[in-house]
């Protein structure tokens, strides 16, 4: 060790203090939380915007060349645009805006999805309790998720031959499988210790169910549930095919039949729509119920 | 008078055509009101004879009395404190409690009388202040707390403690330590705590079980702690009792049975 070192190790003398500058008043700048929103606003919905006006472009060049089969975009809005801009009007019993006909849908979806929440979460609670019916089931479920909502029309017809009750299992049976299998591996997750406590306290099974099951494997049910809704969303067309009447997806079937391209090309984007805010729907029921669970 | 009765017990868990045989003839038999501390190396089979006691796991050979009945399945008359607290993350701290003072007292208090008692089970602890709180919003040390409030809650026969300040820090462990003794002094209950920790055996316990090491493992000895209470560590420290009591429970464990990590 040399000699500045050991002075500057040494140098104990006090630092003068940093002189004291008196900070400007701060006006309250009362706008600051709304710009700081409104930015976060822009961000959310700038870029998707833009990608939109993008794809919009390529479409409508894409499609504007001779004995194009598609309509352009700005076909689209002279052909179909008062069904954008008119969802509820009613001209006749069958002739609606696609704002009624994709509430007549969502019923239906309501029913099919409902019943499949309720057996679905029940079949994988009880699955999901016993290793040796998980391995013997899972594979199966695995399989008969993969089939899609088209295929089991037939079935579904042979089954009821009442086109009504049909749709609603075509909805059903499409959705129940990731419920069943999200909620199965959910109670499959539950740790050793919750299970220890119930036995402690001696719950019944129907206590088990409520009081530890359900909450403890709440991320896993929800997260099934929200793949669900989406698939029951995504059989609506092949449920309506059956039915008939003034759902959104028999509106697409009829309009395919009788070739007005730029409806279907309008109830697509009402559909998908609506697809996302179920999506989110069920997400965010999810996310509240299941605070508190993930620790 | 014989309260806890364990006699011949072993355990052999069989998994497919893997046997381990963790627990070999054990004979213990504790009174009425005895804190007895269950300590050895890990891996010994400390947890399995507790379950076995709480009744989570299915004895292989021999029995077990509590109050003149076999014990063969769990129930509320031997609560268990976990090592990892396992309170309900969903549930407040009191309907964490609530959850078993309902299920024990459901019919035997009025719904004011059990309030009454899981405000009076949390005062013990010192964790009323908490109620409301969820367990992610405590500290370790509190949650440890609020597990032994809801284990007194259910007034068991024997409090069953799992290594329940194992994963704390030095200060926290020795508060819930004295908040353990205080509870013991004040209620009289009949406890086995499970540890690996020499000096809170020797402050906590009246008689303190080291189990040999595994696998078969059993009782290798069964020392008896001498030493008045109410006790204070401060003073014990220094105590010539409290010293030797130590010196033998280390002899067991670091001369006589020496862990040996290979053996595993
Ligand atoms: N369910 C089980 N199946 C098979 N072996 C087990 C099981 N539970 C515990 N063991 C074995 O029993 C031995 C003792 O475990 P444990 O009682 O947890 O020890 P300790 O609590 O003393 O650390 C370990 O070797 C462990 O692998
Ligand atoms: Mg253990």
């Amino acid at each position: 060790m040399n000699v500045t070192t050991l002075k500057r190790k040494l140098d104990l003398t006090p630092k003068p203090a940093a002189p004291v500058v008196a900070l400007p008043p701060r006006t309250p700048d009362r706008l600051a939380p709304w710009r700081k929103r409104g930015r976060a606003l822009v961000d959310a919905v700038l870029p998707p915007l833009v990608v939109l006006v993008v794809l919009l472009t390529i479409w409508q060049v894409g499609a504007s060349g001779e004995g194009s089969g598609l309509p352009t975009p700005v076909q689209v809005w002279i052909d179909s645009g008062f069904l954008f801009m008119e969802p509820f009007y009613v001209y006749g019993t069958q002739d609606i805006g696609l704002g009624w006909r994709v509430l007549t849908s969502l019923e239906r979806v309501f029913y099919g999805f409902g019943l499949a929440a309720v057996v679905g979460v029940l079949t994988g609670a009880v699955i999901g309790q016993s290793a040796l019916m998980m391995r013997g089931f899972d594979p199966i479920f695995q399989i008969l998720r993969t089939v899609p909502p088209l295929a089991w029309l037939p079935i579904s017809l042979a089954a009821f031959m009442d086109s009504g009750p049909s749709a609603i299992f075509v909805i059903f049976i499409t959705a129940i499988w990731p419920v069943i299998i999200n909620t199965a591996a959910g109670v499959r997750a539950i740790p050793q210790d919750y299970r220890n406590v119930a036995a402690v306290l001696r719950l019944n099974q129907v206590e088990f169910f409520w009081k530890i099951m359900v909450p403890a494997a709440a991320p896993y049910i929800f997260s099934g549930l929200r793949i669900g809704v989406g698939l029951s969303w995504l059989a609506i067309v092949a449920a309506e095919m059956l039915t008939g009447g003034v759902g959104i997806g028999f509106f697409i079937w009829d309009a395919w039949n009788s070739s007005r391209l730029s409806d279907i090309i309008v109830a697509l984007a009402y559909i998908g729509g609506t697809g996302f805010i179920l999506d989110r729907l069920v997400g965010w029921i999810g996310r509240v119920v299941s605070r508190g669970t993930a620790v | 008078m014989k309260y806890l009765q364990i006699e011949h017990l072993s355990k052999t868990f069989v998994n497919g055509a893997k046997t381990a045989h963790v627990l070999s003839d054990i004979n213990l038999t504790i009174e009425k009101g005895e804190f007895v501390s269950i300590i050895g190396h890990s891996g010994c089979g400390k947890s399995t004879l507790l379950n076995l006691i709480a009744g989570l796991t299915d004895v292989t050979t021999g029995g077990i009395l509590l109050d003149g009945r076999e014990v063969n399945a769990p129930g509320p008359d031997r609560a268990v404190v976990f090592q990892n607290h396992s309170l309900l993350p969903w549930l407040s701290v009191y309907d964490n409690i609530k959850l078993a003072v309902t299920k024990v007292f459901g019919s035997s208090k009025t719904k004011a009388q059990r309030h009454d008692w899981i405000m009076q089970n949390l005062d013990l602890v010192q964790m009323s202040h908490a109620a409301d709180k969820r367990p992610a919003e405590i500290s370790g040390g509190m949650r440890q707390r609020v597990g032994i409030a809801r284990a007194l809650a259910m007034e068991p026969k024997v409090l069953l403690l799992d290594e329940p300040f194992g994963a704390l820090d030095a200060l926290t462990r020795a508060h819930l330590q004295d908040a353990v003794m205080d509870i013991h002094s004040r209620l009289g209950n009949t406890m086995i705590m499970i540890t690996h920790d020499v000096d809170e055996a020797v402050l906590l316990a009246d008689r303190i079980v080291m189990m040999t090491n595994g696998p078969a493992a059993t009782i290798g000895e069964v020392l008896t702690v001498p030493l008045a209470r109410p006790r204070d560590r401060i003073a014990l420290a220094s105590r010539p009792d409290y010293v030797k009591a130590r010196e033998a429970v280390l002899r067991f464990l670091y001369e006589r049975h020496r862990f040996v990590e290979a053996a595993e």
